[in-house]
């Protein structure tokens, strides 16, 4: 059992395996590596991360060299290769919301949470992160709780938003 | 769905859905993004509850796109006919029943919004012409409003070299900030040998502050895929592609809807209109990395490769996607082809200055009273842009800068506001045009913070392949800091400035060309920030005795509990005590309270 998500784990691949046969992928080289990032997107979604094993199957199945599929995911923000906590908290770092006093959000959500930016709780339910604008510049500061936007946060919603998701 | 197979087919399609009943009551309301994150699906549904409890079936409620007022979403336009348009902004849901009831008992419309409606006066909208106007999830509006007559017109009247020569003509420059000529673009793609040839649309809006090409994505996507499509007809292309971020999602679901329904019609894939010109599209995600923005990075990451920009020449025009001649432009640019193809290049170059016409649109934002998107002729001043449609700063303060073209650009300084913009007074400027991004700040922003803030940005972002991007910008960023502790001296100061100007000479790429740009400008305008840090140490907060009322707002709400003073007398910092945090200056009544390098603000 995957303990990010509630499916075993023979079936998370064997979801993989589905889609990438449904893109219809000739031999052609190209082609197979032109792929890669959206499988990867697919590949996150279903196991929330990109472990290892994740990653030798996808360039298994796509017949590319593992480094070149490791070199993609270190490559974007986007993909990680470490677990994440069940909820993703994300504090959008633009300029509109930098402007407005991000950096102050940011600390409480730290604070509250007992955890840096980039790392998991303990009990693994909230990981805490910064995103690039979003363009909800109207709305600054901006935070994001597993795409649900809530805008013009102040600190002291830190703890409400947080209590959301407990 | 009807798959049109002539160009008579889409005709009479077209008069179909203009002829009939004359137009009900339309009810405009903003989903794009922001609209929905300030609530606007809830006042959507109280405005379809409400029109079924009155029984009102003359009316009809669309979903429509960004109409540029963010800062007062959710926002609601009734057309009436007969009437003018009214405008309703911070619409809830008892503010939607309120509306629906003065259209079912023909009463005036409550709370019209009229402080921003000379926004509208100064604005030529091209590029946002259909945005906050469709259901840009319906391609029956977009066909209502004229659309693909001109890729039907491409295809049947007119030689490719004819809509080439109108680009060209029209002087239109790419709107994702080089601003390089997009005819000429065309014409070298049309020229190039190699088979098949593609066209690109970048999509990956990534300068923090700008999302003019997300509204255009959520708000009119079909106006982007009519455009690429003839685009590929004038340069011979058959396949391409739209780059999104993958921070968009409700951009890309409309892109999603918009391509599924165009290949309905045929008016994607083969025989476009039973011609025997072929063009189809797929959609492509970004993962988080901006230097994919530039475009040879952009081709890599189709590709299914690290982002790394490549060397240019050769440029991709010539060797793009897997080494074959491509088109690659931006939102902005694509959704004025359409406009441009239909009025011609004289009524375009009739818009905006000789060497940049036609429209730009910008993001404002910052310290600015009305955010939003505005689309104005170029060559309008800084000024107008800031204070008559921005309305100025939001904290009330004199604005005293404006940040344009994101981590590549730079600060303007207030004394130069009634410059009119275009590319090239921008670059004069020491900024860019960039994507159109304008951070506005008030005289409280410090401007090495924002320099700072940029820095940060493109270090993180330099994708490290060019050892000046990579190590210049992180030790520009260990600079700034040692100045921002106090522990600089002038020194610093001219090792900014020397090797500034070498990461922009030693690097590939816009990003690492640009990157020392926020340092250089303010280097240029804010020197005596600058100064004022490498000689006289750290910045502190102080109050001004004259200003300060002693109305104990900020000692009261001061987390070190080091601000001191009498009940109605001014208040002092306790400096060894201060935890540098700013409450205070949030707190501040009377703008009693500023941070200045320490020297200069005359506490040492």
């Amino acid at each position: 059992m995957n303990p990010q998500t509630a499916e075993p784990e023979t079936a998370q691949f064997a979801r993989l395996a589905e889609f990438i046969d449904g893109l219809g992928l000739g031999h052609e080289p190209d082609e197979r590596q032109a792929a890669l990032i959206e499988v990867l997107h697919e590949a996150q979604e279903i196991f929330g991360y990109l472990p290892e094993d994740v990653q030798e199957f996808v360039a298994e199945k796509l017949r590319l060299p593992l480094g070149r599929v490791f070199g993609v995911i270190s490559f974007y923000h986007y993909f990680t290769a470490e677990p994440r906590g069940k909820h993703q908290i994300n504090c959008c770092l633009g300029t509109a919301c930098f402007v407005r006093g991000a950096e102050k959000i940011i600390e409480q959500f730290e604070d509250t949470l007992g955890i840096k930016m980039g790392e998991v709780t303990p009990d693994k339910n909230f990981s805490l992160g910064t995103l690039r604008c979003v363009g909800a510049c109207s709305l600054a500061p901006v935070v994001i709780v597993d795409g649900k936007t809530y805008g013009r946060v102040t600190p002291e919603q830190a703890a409400e938003i947080i209590a959301e998701y407990n | 769905m009807i798959k049109f197979t002539s160009r008579q087919d889409l005709e009479a399609y077209a008069g179909n859905l203009r002829g009939g009943e004359p137009a009900p009551t339309k009810i405009l309301i903003g989903m794009s993004t922001c609209g929905r994150a300030s609530g606007a699906e809830e006042v959507y549904r109280a405005l379809i509850d409400a029109a079924q409890q009155h029984g009102l079936d003359n009316v009809s409620i669309v979903k429509t796109g960004c109409v540029g007022l963010c800062h007062a979403e959710p926002l609601v336009e009734v057309e009436e006919p007969g009437h003018p348009r009214v405008t309703i902004g911070d619409v809830d849901p008892g503010r939607a029943r309120e509306i629906i009831e003065a259209v079912a008992t023909n009463a005036k419309i409550p709370h019209p919004y009229t402080l921003g409606m000379g926004i509208y006066a100064k604005q030529e909208r091209i590029a946002l012409r259909n945005c906050g106007r469709i259901d840009p999830e319906q391609i029956d509006e977009y066909i209502r409003t004229g659309g693909y007559r001109q890729l039907a017109s491409a295809i049947f009247d007119k030689p490719p070299e004819d809509i080439i020569e109108t680009v060209k003509a029209s002087g239109l420059r790419g709107r994702g900030g080089g601003g390089f000529p997009t005819g000429i673009k065309w014409a070298a793609a049309r020229k190039a040998e190699g088979s098949p040839k593609y066209i690109v649309c970048n999509a990956d809006e990534g300068d923090p502050g700008a999302f003019m090409d997300r509204s255009i994505l959520e708000g009119d996507p079909y106006s982007v895929i009519e455009a690429m499509a003839i685009a590929g007809y004038a340069v011979g292309a058959n396949k391409g592609f739209i780059y999104v971020r993958a921070e968009y999602p409700l951009a890309i679901h409309h892109l999603r809807v918009a391509v599924e329904r165009a290949r309905q019609h045929g008016l994607l894939g083969a025989n476009i209109l039973g011609s025997d010109f072929s063009f189809d599209l797929k959609m492509k995600f970004g993962a988080g990395a901006f230097v994919c923005g530039e475009e040879t990075a952009l081709l890599r990451s189709i590709e299914g490769s690290r982002g790394q920009p490549t060397v240019k020449p050769p440029f991709p025009a010539q060797a793009g996607l897997w080494g074959k001649p491509t088109v690659v432009n931006n939102v902005e640019t694509f959704a004025n082809i359409v406009p441009i193809l239909e009025k011609g290049s004289d009524w375009f170059r009739s818009i905006g200055t000789e060497n940049s016409p036609g429209t730009k649109v910008f993001a404002l934002a910052g310290n600015v009273k009305n955010v939003g998107l505005v689309e104005v002729p170029m060559g309008t001043t800084l000024n107008e842009i800031i204070h008559d449609l921005g309305g100025g700063s939001r904290s009330g303060k004199p604005v005293k800068a404006v940040q344009t073209g994101g981590p590549s650009g730079g600060c303007i300084p207030s004394e130069k506001f009634d410059t009119p913009i275009d590319y090239d007074n921008l670059i004069e400027l020491g900024s860019m045009m960039g994507s159109g991004g304008m951070i506005v700040m008030d005289e409280d922003t410090s401007m090495i913070g924002i320099a700072r803030f940029y820095l940060q940005f493109t270090c993180d972002e330099s994708c490290g392949k060019c050892t000046l991007c990579r190590l210049g910008t992180k030790r520009l960023l260990q600079l700034l800091d040692k100045l921002l502790a106090g522990a600089g001296g002038p020194e610093d100061i001219d090792e900014l400035q020397t090797l500034g100007q070498c990461v922009k000479d030693g690097s590939l790429c816009g990003l690492g060309k640009t990157a020392p740009n926020p340092i250089l400008s303010t280097l240029r305008w804010y020197r005596k920030e600058y100064d004022d840090l490498a000689y006289g140490g750290k910045m502190i907060y102080r109050i001004v005795a004259e200003k300060c009322i002693g109305c104990t707002a900020c000692a009261k709400a001061c987390p070190a509990e080091c601000i001191e003073g009498e009940k109605k007398e001014p208040h002092t910092i306790r400096q060894e005590d201060c935890i540098q945090c700013g409450t205070c200056i949030e707190k501040c009544n009377t703008g009693a309270i500023i941070r200045a390098a320490a020297e200069c603000a005359g506490a040492r």
